[in-house]
């Protein structure tokens, strides 16, 4: 299930134990399962990753550079059984997936920043009523308009604080079209158990580039079905706030009579918008995702063990990192790279550890400098933390992340 | 009403005075009537006083984001094509800030019933001007009158497509609770107006008096107009309320559109959900007969009822409903002057009227239920077929 990036990783440090413990994943519905080899974009890998998921429901609205997503679902949708809906705008497009998914089905949507903006109003809702979806932001370069063809990572603390208030997401970054499906099938288990939104974070290079993408037998995909409460009537909550996933979703239709909102409320889903109960919620929220952060967190690492600098990087930046870090090794320079696969939670706890043992952190993104801030709190001045940013339109020059390399270890 | 309502969560935030309450009483009463499946009812609401709806009624119930309760309503109808899907919300909710989710659904003839309570005010915010406010109305935001012009919410929806239109002021339960009914068992996009007292902002800032006296202004200045083109629609401030059923006609709706493009592209496999077509017809025919069969049910301990106690005013006001669309459109092509008499007189009247009604409706009900449960869809048909022919004419 996961890319191997030539020369970096021999292995992805993946820590899946007890990631969904207590719920049983079933193999995915083959009728969903476009099984083999393919040539195909990032864009299109996420729609078969989603149908493979078994999300059968997909509202969006046409946005450069993610419309090849939608173009793909709406396109396999008959086939599939699966539901596809262009609205009129981001905001109906989310919102109507709070009610498909409340209606019982697993959905999904995409779009890049300008549209991603306009969700993030119902990203809101859908945290605060613990709703299961996922949100695919090809990324592209800003601000506003900025650039629709053109590549980016500018999105990335957007994702994570972009509604307001305190709240907590799950976001992914792919680095090929193959883990394009793969995230977005990870994705859709990680948001059916947490009950939390999961975002797709990739960009335009990966959504528009075109690679080997292997579709693996139906029976071989391991996915979190949707759990519905069945208990009786008395005893049925939306919600549980103990911070943690697992809890069961409730159907429309199925006689229960539920109430959510996105006013504070207490587990029957009510309104009880004290101080007290914003706490309990809130805290909920944040620990629900931030407490299993090491349960959720997948890292790809290389040749940590030893490195006097790592090279901290994501999406489509990390592949850009393996010729700088290859080439640096070539010069007798002792380089880790740490790609982040899961970008939130962020992996505190490892940068930390990894501050303590290197001279300094290199962090490559296409942007003014966003995840590097996370990477320079965690590491709290135990290390230098370099910065190399590149602003929106192109991949760095590997050059340049090569020269920061360099001038790390002096 | 304690079984449609979540009385745990009493009492309710509406002012005294304010019409949003004997909305949710004419609701009530309408998905009772109506026979559907209460398990199989959704009430999604907007922000505001009129979104606070969804917490108190007891149902599957979402109150979602300002102006966002359409779009969660369709994606609720579209995962779960089986369930009824009622938006409940204000007129600043759904035509302001959700102003283009309105249309849209319209525009796809989506299978939702829209009840849009319209007091000229954003209520919970303190009372400002609304896109229905009429020009020259005092809001907090417009304290020197409101320089803007309203939306006609009817003639709104009826250009975006929506295939069943009426209108009633708060005075009108028993009609709402009819138009609700009636949308609740029809298929595509229902839009129900209900223009409603807002005491404690709209009628305190406009010196108008209490809910009693909104309640007078609308007896006296509603103009029933069954099939009205919408165009004749809009409301002036403190002027003429044009109230009826204006539009009720068929449309595919949405959903009927995809399966109609699906099955024609994958043949009669064609499957939604896991669900061939045939499946869902059969499964929404074994519906509609079991709904037949709780109107028919109903009926009967109706009849029981009115053996006992004979004068019902609710008889009466249904029966005014039913025979109004007839001759209502024709007077007011001819003479609106005439009209206006008619909107006032039916009340009224119906007295009169109704024990010729209740000797029908015994008839009916003494039949075999067989025979009732085909009654009732006729009932229904031969009003709509009446709309359908009176917009025709006064467009003419």
């Amino acid at each position: 299930m996961k890319t191997k990036l030539s020369g970096v990783s021999e292995q992805a440090n993946v820590r899946s134990s007890g990631r969904y413990a207590g719920t049983k994943t079933v193999t995915a519905d083959p009728k969903g399962v476009d099984s083999g080899p393919h040539f195909m974009d990032g864009d299109h890998a996420i729609a078969e990753g989603a149908l493979a998921a078994g999300c059968r429901f997909f509202a969006g609205y046409p946005i450069t550079p993610s419309t090849e997503a939608a173009e793909r679902f709406a396109e396999r949708a008959p086939e599939v059984g699966a539901l596809f809906i262009q609205m009129e705008d981001e905001l109906a497009s989310i919102a109507a997936l709070i009610g498909a998914a409340w209606g019982g089905q697993k959905c999904m949507t995409v779009t890049c920043g300008p549209g991603f903006s306009l969700m993030t109003e119902n990203l809101g809702l859908a945290c605060m009523t613990e709703t299961p979806m996922v949100i695919a932001n090809v990324q592209r370069g800003g601000p506003s308009t900025g650039l629709p063809t053109l590549t980016a990572q500018q999105d990335m603390m957007q994702a994570r604080y972009g509604p307001h208030g305190d709240n907590a997401i799950i976001a992914l970054c792919p680095d090929s079209p193959q883990e394009c499906f793969d995230l977005t099938v990870e994705a859709f288990n990680l948001s059916e158990f947490y009950r939390v939104p999961v975002i797709i974070l990739t960009d335009e290079t990966v959504g528009h580039m075109h690679e080997k993408v292997v579709i693996p037998p139906a029976d071989q995909i391991q996915v979190v079905p949707r759990n519905n409460y069945s208990g009786p009537k008395e005893d049925c909550r939306p919600y549980k706030f103990d911070s943690q996933g697992g809890h069961p979703m409730v159907r429309a239709g199925d006689g229960y009579n539920f109430h959510i909102t996105g006013l504070t409320h207490n587990e029957k889903g009510y309104p009880v918008m004290t101080a007290d109960q914003n706490k309990i919620v809130v805290t909920h929220l944040m620990e629900k995702i931030n407490g299993n952060a090491d349960m959720i967190i997948r890292l790809d690492e290389d040749q940590i063990d030893g490195a006097e600098v790592v090279v901290v990087s994501y999406g489509i930046t990390s592949r850009i990192a393996v010729k700088a870090i290859q080439d640096a090794r070539k010069e007798g320079i002792k380089v880790g790279s740490l790609r982040m696969i899961t970008i939130w939670p962020f992996c505190e706890k490892r940068i930390r550890e990894i501050s303590s043992k290197v001279k300094a952190i290199v962090v490559p993104e296409i942007n003014y400098g966003q995840m590097v801030l996370e990477v320079e709190r965690n590491a709290g001045g135990r290390c230098k933390v370099i910065s190399v940013n590149h602003c929106g339109g192109a991949v760095h020059d590997p050059e340049v992340i090569l020269d920061a390399i360099r001038k790390a270890i002096q | 009403m304690s079984d449609v309502l979540r009385m745990e969560r009493m009492p309710h935030i509406w002012c005294p005075g304010c019409g949003i309450g004997s909305e949710v009483n004419s609701f009530a009463e309408a998905v009772k009537r109506s026979g559907i499946d209460p398990k199989k009812l959704v009430v999604v609401s907007g922000i505001g006083c009129t979104g606070r709806v969804a917490g108190y009624v007891n149902f599957d119930s979402i109150h979602t984001t300002h102006g966002r309760a359409i779009p969660v309503a369709t994606g609720v109808k579209l995962a779960n094509p089986d369930l009824t899907v009622v938006v409940f919300s204000g007129e600043g909710d759904l035509t302001g800030i959700g102003g283009n989710h309105l249309i849209h659904a319209a525009r796809r003839n989506m299978d939702l019933v829209v009840i849009c309570n319209n007091n000229f005010t954003y209520g919970m915010t303190g009372g400002q001007v609304t896109p229905t406010t009429p020009n020259s109305a005092i809001a907090s935001t417009t304290p020197y009158g409101n320089y803007e012009y309203p939306f006609s919410l009817p003639f709104l929806v009826d250009a975006a497509g929506a295939t069943y239109i009426a209108r009633w002021t708060s005075m009108h339960s028993r009609n709402v609770t009819q138009s609700i009914e009636e949308a609740l068992l029809r298929k595509g996009f229902s839009f129900i107006e209900v223009i409603s007292p807002c005491t404690t902002l709209y009628l305190r800032r406009n010196r108008l008096g209490d809910g009693v006296d909104m309640l007078q202004h609308y007896q006296e200045n509603s103009i029933l107009k069954h099939g009205c083109d919408t165009r004749e629609t809009a409301i002036d401030y403190q002027g003429k309320i044009v109230v009826g059923k204006f539009v009720d006609k068929n449309k595919p709706t949405y959903l009927e559109g995809v399966d109609k493009c699906c099955v024609k592209l994958v043949g009669d496999d064609y499957q939604l959900y896991g669900k061939t077509i045939p499946e869902r017809e059969a499964e929404e025919k074994a519906e509609k007969e079991r709904i037949a069969a709780r109107r028919a049910a109903m009926a009967a301990t109706e009849a029981q009822g009115e053996e006992a106690v004979p004068a019902k005013p609710r008889k009466a006001l249904a029966a005014k409903v039913k025979k109004a669309p007839a001759k209502a459109p024709k007077k007011a092509a001819a003479a609106p002057k005439a009209a206006k008499k008619a909107a006032v007189k039916p009340v009224k009247k119906t007295a009169a009227k109704a024990p010729a009604k209740k000797v029908a409706a015994k008839a009916v009900k003494k039949a075999a239920p067989k025979a009732v449960k085909k009654a009732a869809p006729k009932a229904t048909v031969k009003t709509k077929a009446m709309a359908k022919a009176a917009p025709k004419k006064t467009r003419k």
